[in-house]
């Protein structure tokens, strides 16, 4: 026994290479770090809830042949034209500016294979996003880049922004390199500036405001279009009553999951809360106002596959929203792009640097070049399959659990398997009765 | 002329009926009476017809206007002609916060005060105040004019990117990256014609302008303090 042991380096728990990396990167660079996406910590989410399959309790309807209705209406509080969807999944707002003109064509035509609608963002509406989505909703922001009565009134729904999940109160930024000419011109900006956009509305403070201005945009459109408005997840119950006293048709609910163009990596990681609790929150605001499914509420923040989109509703969503995942199903990320992400610093699975516009999948980008990488038609085709498969999987699940429609599925039958998870989404633990903060 | 008694009627009447010229214009002159401070009053008109609204206006007055020339024979609400395209609106009177917010295109006057926030996020369009403006006035103005014949408030073109602001009077501060800058002819000859326009007896002459340092165009840790 003349060998040593080898030693074993030990990491710290506080200080993981991680954290100095960061305390690195500051040192040297005296700025935070800017990313794309959403938080990448793990966090309580839908993997922590079961679906209840049916047995002797409860009879379960038969696959591919008992109809499993999927579509919904939207907006049908007060507009005259609300949005009626075959599928309850719809594309989120994400801007031309941050996206390619060609991503966003493909957006609008997988949503529109797909039956359902897609969103603009910051920045206006482009014709070709326009031309190619059947329900396009029109996001209404805090910097109105590009806002028009126009296109407005071009518009199938209007969404308020008032925040997003991945920076709940933080404003938008859309760093130099990617304000070409024609993304300056649509936002009156000059070309290559870093654009930042505010964090509140100019010309309104607080819900009572909120009402009025809700009131202008019916007056504009006639009462004809559906009214969002979208908030990112933090206190819900509260925004949620306030925003549907203020006369919302539909409450759009962003988890801290949800991704952003551009946005400090301390604000995505350490600022609102995961989608998992937002739900129950909301729908009980919507509750106690009698207004659970006549205002309905979409949520998003890492829905990746028909389980989410099923555990979503069962907890009383009307529909979900999908960016990142819609994103990947374009092409980002792909492990052909390895090589080249390698060459930029990162890897396929790993490439978060959407703010810089070097994306080689051409998706998050105006480099001309780039973006010519992205065919708008085989990207909407990959869209319009992963959007099936999304409601092919929550149809599956939700026949199992014996439910005619997905709106059918409720949170009993949905179990936690982690306490944390019970408490937040409001479900019993597994095997018990006991759902934690309600029952003792 | 076309009159709509709002005792009588209600908003969406007039709207609607203002909306409807769009398609068919049934009458080039309208006067509102008795408007009584209520909000969204003529907005999201897009026809060349004139608009008399004779008292008080609430919120968003003339908002999202194109085209239509408004004239508000009192004071108005927040938001007055906030994203405006083209057209003309004109307040006798004062107007509360964010007279002119974001707007694109057409001329907004104001012949008293305007609060706070007055031109914010403003993209082209021309605001002239014939009195004093609050603080943060033109924060973020990206296009446009703004011209004050009184005073302006606290930090005023915070944020600016490509507005020309004159004021005649005093300026209580300037904003981040915001500077007076040089007069020259060109603008000398800008500002008198806004001014002609907006029916103000005022000398370009009088007044200073200020604009963009462009200093905060592009991030740089330096600046950080100015954030």
């Amino acid at each position: 026994m003349s060998e040593k042991t080898p030693p074993v380096l030990r990491e710290s728990a506080t200080f993981d290479r991680l954290a100095i990396q960061e305390i690195q990167r500051a040192a040297e660079t005296g700025i935070y770090d800017i990313r794309g996406g959403g938080t990448k910590r793990k966090l309580p989410h839908f993997d922590d809830l079961l679906l209840l399959g049916a047995s002797v309790s409860r009879y379960p309807l038969e696959g591919y042949r008992e109809k499993c209705g999927t579509d919904v209406v939207l907006g049908n509080r007060f507009a005259k034209k609300p949005i009626h969807l075959k599928i309850p999944v719809t594309i989120a707002g994400m801007s031309f500016g941050a996206l390619s003109a060609n991503a966003k064509e493909a957006l609008g035509r997988g949503a529109t294979i797909a039956g359902t609608s897609t969103t603009t963002g910051d920045g206006g509406m482009t014709p070709e996003e326009r031309g190619q989505s059947q329900h396009l909703v029109y996001q209404y922001l805090p910097s109105r880049y590009g806002m028009n009565p126009d296109d407005l009134r071009k518009a199938d729904a209007i969404e308020i922004v008032l925040g997003q999940g991945a920076k709940p109160g933080g404003g938008g930024m859309l760093l130099g390199m990617k304000v070409t000419e024609r993304v300056a011109g649509m936002r009156t900006l000059p070309i290559g500036v870093d654009q930042r956009s505010a964090c509140r509305h100019p010309d309104w403070t607080g819900p009572d405001d909120l009402a009025i201005k809700i009131a202008e945009i019916r007056e504009i459109t006639d009462w004809e279009k559906p009214i969002y408005v979208k908030i990112g997840a933090s206190r819900p119950y509260y925004d949620v009553k306030l925003a549907v006293k203020a006369g919302a048709d539909v409450i759009v609910l962003d988890g801290m999951q949800g991704g952003t163009a551009a946005t400090q990596e301390v604000f995505i990681e350490h600022v609102g809360i995961p989608i998992l609790p937002a739900i129950p929150q909301a729908v009980q605001a919507l509750q106690e106002m009698g207004m659970h499914r006549k205002v309905q509420l979409i949520v998003s923040g890492g829905i990746r596959n028909g389980a989410d989109v099923a555990k979503a509703m069962a907890l009383g969503a009307d529909a979900v929203a999908i960016g990142t995942a819609a994103l990947i199903a374009l092409g980002d990320n792909h492990p052909r792009l390895d090589e080249e992400l390698k060459k930029i610093g990162s890897a396929a699975g790993f490439y978060d640097d959407w703010q810089n516009g070097r994306d080689p999948a051409g998706i998050t980008t105006q480099d001309p070049e780039l973006s010519k990488r992205l065919d708008p038609v085989e990207g909407g085709r990959r869209l319009a399959n992963y959007l099936r498969v999304l409601v092919l999987e929550a149809q599956t699940m939700a026949r199992a659990c014996g439910k005619s429609h997905l709106h059918n599925l409720d949170p009993e039958d949905l179990v936690a398997l982690t306490v944390e998870a019970a408490a937040m989404a409001r479900v019993p633990l597994a095997g018990t009765h006991w759902i934690p903060g309600q029952q003792y | 002329m076309k009159t709509i008694d709002l005792s009588n009627a209600s908003v969406r009447d007039l709207n609607q009926a203002l909306h409807d010229q769009a398609k068919h214009v049934d009458d080039r002159e309208w006067v509102v009476t008795h408007p009584d401070g209520a909000h969204n009053l003529a907005v999201g008109v897009n026809q060349e017809v004139s608009i008399d609204i004779q008292g008080h206006a609430g919120y968003y007055c003339a908002g999202m206007n194109q085209k239509a020339s408004v004239t508000v024979h009192g004071n108005v609400g927040v938001g007055c002609a906030e994203n405006m395209m083209s057209g003309y609106v004109r307040v006798k009177g004062s107007a509360s916060q964010a007279a002119g917010a974001t707007a694109h295109g057409g001329l907004l006057v104001i012949e008293g005060d305007a609060g706070a926030r007055c031109g914010i996020s403003m993209k082209g369009i021309d605001i002239v105040v014939g009195g004093s403006i609050g603080h943060m006035s033109c924060f973020m103005g990206q296009a446009g004019r703004l011209v004050v014949c009184g005073d302006a408030g606290d930090a005023l073109g915070d944020s600016l990117y490509e507005t020309r602001i004159y004021v005649k009077g005093k300026v209580e501060s300037l904003g981040s990256d915001c500077i007076a800058k040089e007069m020259r002819a060109e603008h000398l000859e800008e500002l008198q014609q806004l001014l002609d326009r907006a029916g103000f007896n005022e000398k370009a002459a009088d007044f200073k302008r200020y604009g963009s340092a462009r200093q905060l165009y592009n991030f740089k840790v330096d600046n950080a303090s100015a954030y």
